[in-house]
């Protein structure tokens, strides 16, 4: 009975995530795929054809051959979005670097401090969640703005003459990413960082490695996996941020996700803007996915 | 080929005072903030010796060993070795290496990686590098496993690669620290002769730290029985059983029953002590403690007889009791005697033969005796 019960719970807590990832993942992916291949109407909702359970099979049917491509073959013909694609990759991957340059040498720290003060350490970098995420890109504009904190205080130390032009700018956008998403950097490079056995430096040490050489040859390698876990959870939402580039960036400065905002929101193009974000969604999916095929076939080598 | 006793058995450069320590530890100590882990220890090691630190966890011997490996500096004091001070040397310039407790093998690479990081560091060649590679996978037998990475390796594998990683540089000194901790009992015994082998066949001099007095005993040419950061005696393994130097090295080695007393009488050669138990011993000692001086006396279990008949030499260095426990191991027995005064000693006996008629039993009254050269007399 016992083991009957176990078995049951055993394939429950497999489901779970399975039956999530359905709902909250592919079938609202699948919305938006079917979106992204309708056309755009005056009508509610904002496109054809609409599908409806009333037209029976065959008018499913029907309208399914009613679908077509032209929104992907729009996206590709105008320069706009491939410009806005490659402008927020770029963001994401300078922004993705800075946060790693910062954040490696402060989850180092953390993981070689003492013991007792390493809880406290971790709750500092977890503390500005507990404010919202908007007030604080919000204090940025406060900060950074001409006649902003940082530019009175340089002004101050008599650094510069005039403000410095900061704000409305791709820096603020950086600024904005690398302060927002640098927990997320810092919390998996510690967590890897921290449960390495310390006595593998010594050993390199020991075998003729100066410190320096110990770290980039056995505590870099060993934090890897940290690090390309940290890279992911700051450069895929960096790729498709929204808020930062909106409130900090220019006018010039073009992002997808601000793109997307337009599409949907000033020219109510709901297969336009499901187009831009099913391709946004593949430029991040595939690479991730032949990365970790790559990744699961280094682990099995050797076995 | 000689034969390595042959060699071993002639070798005691310690006895030899023209010979010259090729580690000379000189009043070092180490404080932690207000902890002495080692407490102004001078130790003199000789080439090709096998040294053993031996002692309970906390007792410094580890600080030590990783003062000579140079991850830790002397407070004041200084360590020289062969002619060199090693003060402000830092670990990867000193030309020791030492092979970990936990192995600290980089999980990151492959086994031969592993035993090549030292040489690949130092700027060897690569055909050199292979060759010397190959050279340590044949010395610790791995050959067949040098593209494995270390988790796909059984804990003995581990310990030999770590152990082919520490020797591949060629170290004038390998530091050992708790080389065999981590083996199951027969896999230690058997790596413990294997050690010994390789580091007679290498001409090197190791230092082992090890808390398994067993493991010392087996392997070492000299063991320091080190407590509370000093070293309490520096002998060679049957000098530390047979004649510990104190109260703390007796208990510490071995089994032994020590019986507290006065001096009753003391002669040349031999010290006669009438024990708080209700006998007299008399004992075959050099030095002569004076006449109504406490002193300790340990007699190991081996050393002591257990008959039902009263023995000639009593009423000297013997006494009355009954059977109080019995273990037994297979290849001897340990009974358990307790005597009139309540005082429980340990004396085992060897079962030779297969059969024993009419053997001791529970409850029995019985004698224990031991000769005059069985026991040693400790001053406290």
């Amino acid at each position: 009975m016992s083991k009957f019960g176990s078995a049951i719970f055993n394939r429950l807590v497999i489901i779970i995530p399975y039956v999530w990832l359905t709902v909250f993942f592919l079938a609202p992916f699948f919305i938006v795929l079917r979106i992204s291949l309708s056309e755009t109407a005056i009508a509610m909702p904002p496109y054809l054809p609409v599908f409806n359970l009333a037209d029976g099979i065959s008018g499913i049917v029907e309208k399914i051959g009613q679908l077509s491509t032209a929104n992907y073959e729009f996206l590709a013909s105008d320069a706009l979005y491939t410009n806005a694609y490659l402008s927020s990759l770029r963001i994401a991957v300078v922004s993705t670097i800075v946060t790693l340059m910062i954040a490696y040498p402060i989850a180092y720290s953390m993981a070689k401090a003492p013991t007792s003060i390493r809880p406290t350490l971790l709750m500092l970098v977890i503390l500005p969640f507990w404010t919202s995420f908007l007030i604080r890109v919000y204090a940025w504009i406060a900060i950074l703005k001409p006649e902003g904190l940082l530019n009175q205080f340089l002004l101050t130390l008599g650094v510069i003459d005039e403000p410095l032009i900061i704000l409305n700018t791709n820096w603020a956008i950086y600024i904005g990413i690398v302060y927002s998403y640098l927990p997320f950097m810092v919390l998996p490079i510690y967590s890897s960082l921290e449960k390495m056995d310390h006595s593998l430096t010594e050993a390199a040490q020991d075998l003729g490695c100066t410190p320096i050489c110990a770290f980039w040859r056995v505590t870099f390698p060993l934090s890897l996996p940290g690090v390309i876990a940290g890279c992911m959870l700051v450069f895929i939402p960096a790729v498709g941020e929204f808020v930062i580039p909106d409130l900090l960036g220019g006018s010039e400065t073009l992002m997808i996700g601000k793109t997307l905002w337009n599409e949907f929101n000033s020219n109510r193009d709901w297969p336009i803007s499901a187009a831009v974000a099913t391709i946004l969604l593949l430029i991040l999916v595939v690479p991730i996915m032949f990365f970790q095929h790559a990744q699961a076939k280094a682990d099995g080598e050797g076995k | 080929m000689k034969s390595l006793g042959s060699i071993r058995r002639s070798f005691a450069p310690w006895a030899d005072p023209a010979s010259v320590p090729f580690i000379a530890v000189r009043n070092v100590t180490k404080k932690f903030g207000n902890f002495v882990a080692v407490d102004n220890l001078s130790l003199d090691i000789y080439p090709r010796e096998f040294f053993a630190l031996l002692g309970a966890s906390g007792c410094g011997k580890s600080t030590l060993l990783r003062m000579l490996a140079g991850f830790e500096q002397p407070t004041s004091g200084e360590i020289v070795l062969d002619g060199q001070s090693l003060a402000g040397i830092p670990p990867y310039r000193r030309p020791v290496n030492m092979m970990f407790q936990s192995y600290a093998l980089f999980p990151h690479m492959t086994v031969e990686n592993n035993i090549a990081f030292g040489l690949k560091q130092d700027g060897m060649p690569k055909p050199q590098i292979a060759e010397r590679v190959d050279q340590m996978l044949k010395l610790v037998k791995l050959d067949k496993f040098a593209k494995r990475k270390p988790h796909q390796l059984s804990g003995g594998q581990r310990q030999r690669v770590a152990l082919a990683r520490s020797l591949a540089k060629r170290p004038k000194v390998l530091l050992l620290d708790e080389p065999l901790g981590a083996l199951d009992k027969k896999l230690r015994e058997e790596t413990q002769f294997e050690l010994m082998d390789l580091q007679q066949q290498l001409g090197l001099t190791f230092v082992v730290v090890t808390h398994d007095q067993e493991e010392a005993m087996t392997m070492a040419d000299r063991i320091a029985v080190m407590a509370h950061g000093k070293v309490i005696q520096v002998a060679t393994p049957p000098e530390i059983y047979e004649a510990p130097n104190s109260r703390f090295v007796a208990d510490f080695i071995g089994d032994v029953n020590i019986f507290d007393g006065t001096v009753s009488a003391a002669g040349p050669g031999a010290v006669e002590i009438a024990t708080e138990a209700g006998f007299k011993v008399r004992l075959a000692s050099a030095e002569a403690p004076a006449v109504g001086t406490k002193a300790g006396l340990a007699v190991r279990p081996e050393k002591i007889r257990v008959s039902r008949d009263k023995p000639s030499c009593a009423p000297l260095n013997a006494a009355e009791g009954e059977i109080w426990d019995i273990g037994y191991l297979g290849d001897m027995t340990i009974f358990h005697v307790r005597l009139k005064d309540g005082k429980v000693i340990k004396a085992s006996s060897l079962n030779a033969v297969r059969a024993v008629e009419d053997p001791l039993g529970y409850d029995q009254q019985v004698w224990i005796s031991f000769d005059e050269n069985a026991g040693v007399v400790l001053k406290d």
